[in-house]
């Protein structure tokens, strides 16, 4: 059972949503991943104004409204506008179909003018997805890093949070979010470098691992060759390529009435 | 049937890889239908003693690579008397091609320098496996941070040494616009698949390079070898392309004169 944390409607070509998500699960279907969650639209933005974010999450409604039984959507957010965010995060989960929030480069999640979201998605159970990296190079200055990630899950330690990327330089971002249990790391949209998901669950568990894309600018080959190329056991595989997901999805899934 | 033409043996220098050991590779490679796999050795991208590094490597290659490993020396032209390592590459280990990491090893593709090298290279009919990067350069060691080869001279390059065999490793988002379209024109030009993205990668790449060109190459163990080989699952391709970019475009180049 594969269920994927991460994607987005790039890669494919289509004029509209439907035809692309549509171009999308052929791949899937071709990877044999049964659920893929999407979250933001075109053109991309990266510190998106409210009507930006609304606009996209339009699209990913739009996108999902006719794959029920196999897509989820994440609600875009950008905490730099933390009232609009709140009353989106009514919009797309409390009062929509969405399941889970996606915080992309625009706003330091350390920053405390972030926590009012934080503390909706946990009583909405909604999935929090936020982007980090370590860049060498240095990140953009709305970039968060795994140890920003970890100041904001230690300020809300019964609320998961899913630390996007894994910093890329995964040998540090593992460590940076390994004190915090309730972090788990996504995966996705990183080279295929061999060692990545060994060194995650012997330092987090397989538990805190969890598979996911970043399709359509990666390809699910790369990224599924994580986990389908570790050395692990295969039941710490199954977890990290959809168990884990379910899990944090299931609750507000059975709150929604929707199909797990 | 499977020829990967982008491996490499012994250590990578900024962390123990899963797979560094020969033995443990090579039957990696056994067991996932790898029959013919082209070695590099990490130690070349920043050793300086790269006479020891290919003797190495040759021996490896006999004493573990169980019939499948070919050996693909390393050669730095910015070392003292280097064409002696191309010589004994062709002369002493029969090598078929050699491996260069201009970025690492600190020239450009328009010094003179590289024009010397391809001629040397004419000479002893060795194949260039031209190395454009090795890891992501966001995660580079923060006080060895080097830049992916610019590829900007590359297609005077190519016009001024139109008889060498050339494979462009690790090439993808390197190559775009016109030097991409002239390099995949060029006869003698080939590109490997490792780093090949976005979903269904190798039905894109097939439309901007003609699939005689793609060589099947994984970049292991630096990467999982799963990610070329599910590349082949997630793009319908057909046997006959499939075939050619796994193993006919690699035999093809290597029984070319
Ligand atoms: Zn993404």
């Amino acid at each position: 059972m594969i269920w994927d944390l991460h994607g987005h409607f790039s890669g494919v070509d289509g004029a509209t949503v439907d035809e692309r998500i549509a171009r999308l699960m052929e791949y899937a279907d071709r990877m044999g991943v049964e659920r893929q969650v999407f979250f933001m639209g075109w053109p991309w933005s990266r510190d998106p104004t409210p009507e930006e974010f609304r606009k996209q999450n339009d699209q990913v409604l739009q996108a999902i409204s006719h794959w029920h039984d196999r897509a989820f959507g994440f609600a875009y957010l950008n905490g730099r506008y933390p009232k609009e965010s709140l009353a989106e995060l009514e919009r797309c989960v409390a009062d929509g179909p969405m399941v889970g929030v996606k915080l992309w480069v625009s706003f330091k999640c350390s920053d405390r003018k972030i926590d009012p979201i934080i503390v909706r998605c946990g009583e909405l159970k909604a999935a929090i997805y936020q982007h980090t990296w370590l860049k060498v190079q240095g990140n953009s200055p709305g970039e968060s890093t795994p140890t920003d990630l970890a100041i904001l899950a230690r300020r809300h330690r019964s609320v998961p949070i899913i630390c996007g990327h894994t910093g890329g330089d995964w040998t540090r971002g593992i460590r940076a979010v390994r004190a915090e249990k309730n972090v788990s790391i996504g995966i996705g949209g990183s080279e295929p470098t061999a060692g990545f998901v060994e060194m995650a669950v012997r330092e987090l568990g397989a538990d805190r691992v969890i598979y996911g894309s970043d399709i359509g600018g990666r390809s699910y080959a790369s990224q599924l060759a994580k986990v389908q190329g570790a050395d692990i056991p295969a039941a710490d595989r199954e977890q990290i390529l959809g168990l884990n997901l379910k899990r944090m999805l299931t609750p507000i899934l059975n709150a929604k009435g929707m199909k797990r | 049937m499977i020829t990967d033409i982008n491996i490499n043996l012994s250590q990578w220098p900024f962390r123990r890889l899963p797979l560094d050991e020969t033995p443990e590779l090579v039957e990696k490679l056994h067991r996932n239908g790898i029959t013919q796999a082209w070695a590099g050795s990490f130690d070349g991208v920043l050793h300086r003693d790269v006479a020891g590094v290919n003797s190495r490597l040759a021996n490896e290659c006999g004493l573990h690579g169980e019939g499948i490993l070919i050996p693909s020396g390393s050669v730095n032209p910015m070392l003292p008397d280097w064409q002696d390592d191309v010589r004994r590459c062709h002369e002493q280990h029969g090598m078929r091609s050699i491996r260069i990491n201009p970025n690492y090893h600190g020239y450009k593709l328009n010094d003179p320098i590289c024009d010397e090298l391809f001629q040397q290279v004419v000479t002893h009919k060795l194949i260039v496996q031209l190395v454009l990067k090795m890891e992501d350069v966001r995660t580079h060691f923060p006080l060895m941070m080097v830049p992916t080869v610019d590829m900007t001279p590359l297609s005077d390059l190519i016009q001024r040494h139109p008889d060498v065999r050339l494979i462009l490793m690790n090439n993808y988002n390197t190559l775009r616009g016109e030097t991409l379209s002239k390099a995949a024109q060029a006869e003698n030009v080939y590109f490997d698949i490792s780093h090949a993205e976005q979903v269904g990668a190798l039905e894109k790449i097939t439309k901007s390079v003609p699939y005689e060109k793609l060589l099947f190459g994984s970049h292991a163990p630096f990467f999982y070898l799963e990610a070329a080989l599910l590349k082949f699952k997630e793009s319908e391709l057909g046997e006959t392309i499939t075939r050619a970019i796994q193993f006919k475009n690699a035999e093809r180049l290597l029984n070319e004169p």
